[in-house]
């Protein structure tokens, strides 16, 4: 134990909750990151579970993690290694430590460290400390005993009693980090309004946790301190990709005064946006899960055309099978969003696990001549921006429109500045105008090359539309070769006409010798890359690309600027040489790798100074 | 305001001459006349194929979208817009066989469509290969020793989905087709229609025991709920239960009278007989037409809808800044 506790002050830290699936692990992380979000740090969160719903109790798959980073300025990622973590038992403790820092603090429940538990994970002596080399502070703490201890006179069932284990630690890493256990208290209570004995249970263990911290000095040379600096001020809220999305679809609606549609088939790891938008039907939300993924697209598309913001919602396995319904948008020209949260394939491969190698799927994976907008949210917060400007596009625009998020994004989270709808852009799609009527034809298109909207029920405008070609000017089924050509090119055209903002670029814009590219959910880590890049002296840029299809139009003035340029992606290089397949002569370095997981800082850093 | 069969009309058919397409669609603009919704407040969507050409020949909105997915997409036209009075216009190679799933969970959800489904068990715009109702056997150009697998039954796998509504006509049989398109649309839910369709350069002849009225008067049995089970070119025969099954008697032997036939009941919730009526066939027994079962059920879309109203007046937020606010919120000064 340490004589005296020193007062660390630290830029940033990452703290890694690791334990079983039912342990509450994301629960005390996401408790722990509002706490700190609530005093003015930045946040970002990123859980990592397994894809077995219950694996046995206390084994080595069973184990799920969950990782918040803390800054005083903005971060960008849930750091590459924690600072604290907190291990619930032995099979967390062995799997999650490859994830800790050398200096990292470990905090583990020894009543989860005995004979039993540390079969179950494997190891083969009784000190597992010893086995596995570990030289950091350890905090070991009977946990489950102190709780049982604590709760003894609640009335509560020894079960209901260690569901509270997560709280310990919580209130332990509270301590560590100097944060304000009345913060806590109310949002407790506010979360188990209807169930105030077990708001009070947790609050009490949670004090019980920060206690044992000071009162025993918990064998740490230091507590730390993370102060607060740049954050806008107003009002934020702690929210996950998945849920911004949702949140980026529901505004998109009211602000074109449309009912918005999700026709959806569950599939990790996107199915949260279905969980998020089946609650809100007092916002007229309308959800129907459908019988297969190819039903979620098809029954959106109808929805389109019968006139409501139509959205379809999936992974990677799944835009496979809604590829011919979007295709049918694309030549109806039909407004849809749909949304691909990309995990690891190819098939059903890694499904809870993060990569970006839907890419080239997205842009060209149909039959035919079919040009589609894709954009690509670049961060949890980022994908409410994104999902609404993707409804805009593809309602302003009559065209289907590709959203790209990942596993990483979806499920990570950040601090989220409340927005003003009365500050984003309106939406309107070119309804057909009423003086239209008598002279309309389906395919007529307005000055930026889109066609006309006729919903159903407006007199006068009956159409047809469909998935054979068209002519151009009667909207009869036409196989006129030269008709079909013009229209090939009038679809692409619309398409390569929408006004996306220009990529910016960010760190030695002027004189970077290395230009790092990347797309999507990448853009923390490789903004991390570069700042560290930058601090240890080198110039170093980063051009981080949202709109992928069309591309910013001052693409490739950016990507010839610099003498080095790297692009960075979680696939085999599918950016790249999309970028090479429009920028003459663009030929890049390239850094790929498809692990499933999040790129690693250091590792980026490490390679990008070798180029 | 009233309509007349012309304003339900556009444009030429193509599709060969003597087609059972051609009879149906007469039928459907006719029924779509006497039932009086507008042209603009109805969507005619259907698949691929030669049969799913017919929202081209419709001055109303409709769609002729990709193989199989007619139902699915006038699923989500009718929730999403649930004033619209959507036909679903499938034949069987779209309707059963790419679109099978499809067909099933939208009798098993009780969509409000009227599901229109042209069997002429044949595929003809691929020309002229077997369908998932051609019978065991079927020579055709890709079964050329004939086919070694089972048809599906429409009416089986309807009721079998949970199906409230099935009728069938015949194609040449206006009348009998325009009365059950005009109970399909009556009936609130999924409404499946088989409508019996010749197709003359594939699979000619396929229905033509029933094809003209002289063969409907000897093979067919017109249904009518309340109607007691008479058929035949003298209406000397009669349906009658036996045991778990339905005979066919005369009329007049045996002592048999009018008194001792099934009198049909559409409106009957068990589906047992209903079926048996649907899947009878000759020589031994007479094709069922008509409203086979006709029985109220909640409709998803209306549930859709009445979930929405009970939710908003339980819940306090209606808007997206009112949404905001139901999360944990922090303040940055």
């Amino acid at each position: 134990m340490a004589d005296k506790i020193i007062v660390k002050e630290l830029d940033s830290v990452a703290v890694r909750f690791s334990g079983d699936s039912g342990d509450g692990m994301q629960l005390a992380g996401n408790m722990f990151s509002t706490v700190s979000a609530t005093v003015g740090n930045d946040i970002c969160t990123f859980p990592d579970y397994p894809a077995d719903i219950r694996a046995p109790q206390g084994s080595l798959t069973g184990v799920s993690g969950f990782q918040v980073h803390i800054g005083s300025n903005k971060v960008y990622t849930p750091g590459d290694k924690c600072d604290v973590l907190v291990a619930m038992n032995a099979a967390a403790l062995k799997t999650q430590y490859k994830y800790a820092k050398s200096t990292a603090c470990i905090i583990i429940d020894t009543d989860a460290f005995k004979k039993a538990d540390l079969e179950k994970a494997e190891f083969k002596t009784e000190d597992p400390i010893a086995e596995m080399g570990i030289k950091n502070d350890v905090i070991a703490c009977p946990i489950t005993t102190m709780v049982k201890d604590c709760l003894a006179d609640s009335g509560m069932d020894p079960k209901a009693m260690l569901k509270c284990r997560n709280m310990f630690a919580l209130g332990l890493v509270c301590w560590l980090f100097n944060r304000d256990l009345n913060i806590i208290a109310q949002m407790l209570q506010t979360k188990f309004a209807k169930k105030p004995g077990v708001a009070d249970a947790n609050i009490k263990v949670i004090q019980a946790g920060y206690d044992y911290g000071a009162n025993t000095h918990a064998s740490v040379a230091h507590t730390y301190k993370i102060e607060s600096k740049s954050k806008t001020p107003g009002r934020y809220m702690d929210i996950m990709g998945n849920k911004a999305t949702a949140y980026g679809l529901i505004a998109a609606a009211e602000k074109a005064g449309l009912k918005l549609y999700l026709g959806s088939y569950p599939i990790t790891p996107a199915t949260d946006v279905l969980h998020e938008l089946s609650k809100h039907k007092s916002l007229g939300v309308t959800t129907v899960q459908c019988e297969d993924e190819i039903a979620g697209c098809a029954s959106a598309v109808g929805a389109s055309f019968a006139g409501a913001l139509a959205v379809t919602s999936t992974s990677g396995p799944g835009i496979c099978l809604k590829s011919e319904a979007m295709n049918l948008a694309v030549i109806m020209e039909l407004p849809l969003v749909v949304l691909d949260v990309q995990r690891g394939g190819p098939a059903t491969g890694l499904p809870t696990k993060s990569e970006q190698t839907d890419l080239l799927q997205c842009l060209f994976g149909r039959n035919g001549e079919s040009p589609m907008p894709v954009i690509a949210a670049t961060s949890p917060t980022d994908c409410f921006d994104a999902a609404y400007n993707a409804c805009k596009i593809a309602l302003e625009h009559m065209t289907p429109v590709v959203l790209m998020t990942d596993a990483f994004i979806a499920n990570g989270s950040g601090a989220f500045k409340l927005p003003n709808l009365a500050d984003f852009p309106a939406i309107n799609p070119p309804y057909v105008p009423e003086d239209m009527k008598g002279t309309w034809t389906p395919y007529m298109r307005n000055a930026e090359g889109s066609r006309y909207w006729a919903v159903p029920g407006r007199e006068g405008f009956q159409h047809i539309l469909g998935g054979l070609e068209k002519d151009n000017k009667t909207g009869a089924i036409s196989t006129n070769p030269e008709n079909h050509d013009l229209m090939t090119r009038l679809r692409q055209e619309k398409i390569d006409k929408i006004q996306v903002p220009d990529v910016e670029v960010l760190g030695d814009k002027d004189d970077a010798e290395l230009l790092i590219v990347g797309f999507g959910g990448t853009y923390g880590h490789l903004h991390s890359a570069m700042d560290e890049m930058r601090a240890a002296g080198k110039k170093v840029a980063l051009a981080h690309f949202k709109y992928i299809n069309p591309l910013p139009k001052n693409t490739a003035e950016v990507l010839k600027k610099y003498p080095k340029v790297v692009v960075a992606e979680q696939n085999m290089g599918q950016f790249a040489g999309f970028l090479r397949m429009k920028i003459d002569g663009f030929n890049p370095y390239q850094f790929n790798e498809v692990k499933g997981q999040p790129f690693v800082v250091a590792e980026l850093v490490e390679a990008f100074n070798k180029l | 305001m009233a309509f007349d069969i012309k304003d339900f009309k556009k444009g030429q058919p193509r599709w060969c001459p003597g087609c059972g397409d051609h009879f149906f669609l007469a039928s459907l603009q006719k029924a779509m006349a006497e039932i009086g919704v507008a042209p603009w407040d109805t969507a005619v969507i259907s698949g691929i194929g030669c049969s799913s050409r017919l929202p081209h020949y419709m001055a109303t909105y409709g769609m002729n979208t990709i193989h199989g997915r007619a139902a699915a997409i006038a699923t989500g036209a009718k929730v999403a817009n649930p004033n619209l009075t959507v036909w679903q216009v499938s034949g069987d190679g779209d309707g059963l066989a790419i679109g099978g799933n499809h067909f099933i969970h939208a009798n098993r959800r009780n969509i409000n469509l009227n599901m229109i489904l042209l069997n002429n068990r044949i595929y003809g715009l691929t020309k002229g290969q077997y369908s998932p109702t051609s019978p065991r056997g079927f020579v055709s150009k890709s079964s050329p020793y004939g086919t070694v697998e089972d048809p599906f039954r429409p009416a089986e796998l309807c009721f079998g989905a949970r199906g409230h509504f099935f009728a069938r006509a015949v194609a040449t049989d206006a009348a009998g087709t325009v009365d059950i398109l005009k109970a399909a649309y009556n009936h609130k839910g999924a409404a499946v229609c088989e409508i019996l369709q010749n197709c003359v350069i594939f699979n000619d002849g396929t229905h033509s025991a029933v094809y003209d009225k002289a063969g409907r008067a000897k093979n067919a049995i017109y249904l009518q709920h309340g109607k007691p089970m008479i058929f035949g070119e003298n209406n000397e025969f009669g349906l009658m239960q036996e045991g778990f099954g339905i005979k066919v008697v005369k009329l007049g032997e045996n002592g048999i009278t009018e008194k001792d036939i099934l009198v049909h009941d559409a409106k009957c919730e068990d589906n047992t007989l209903q079926l048996k009526l649907a899947l009878m066939e000759g020589p031994d027994f007479p094709v069922a037409l008509g409203v086979i079962r006709d029985v109220d059920a909640p409709t998803y879309d209306d549930a859709v809808s009445a979930q929405i109203e009970e939710v908003k007046a339980a819940k306090k937020y209606h808007n997206f800044a009112e949404l905001l606010e139901t999360n944990e919120i922090w303040e940055v000064k």
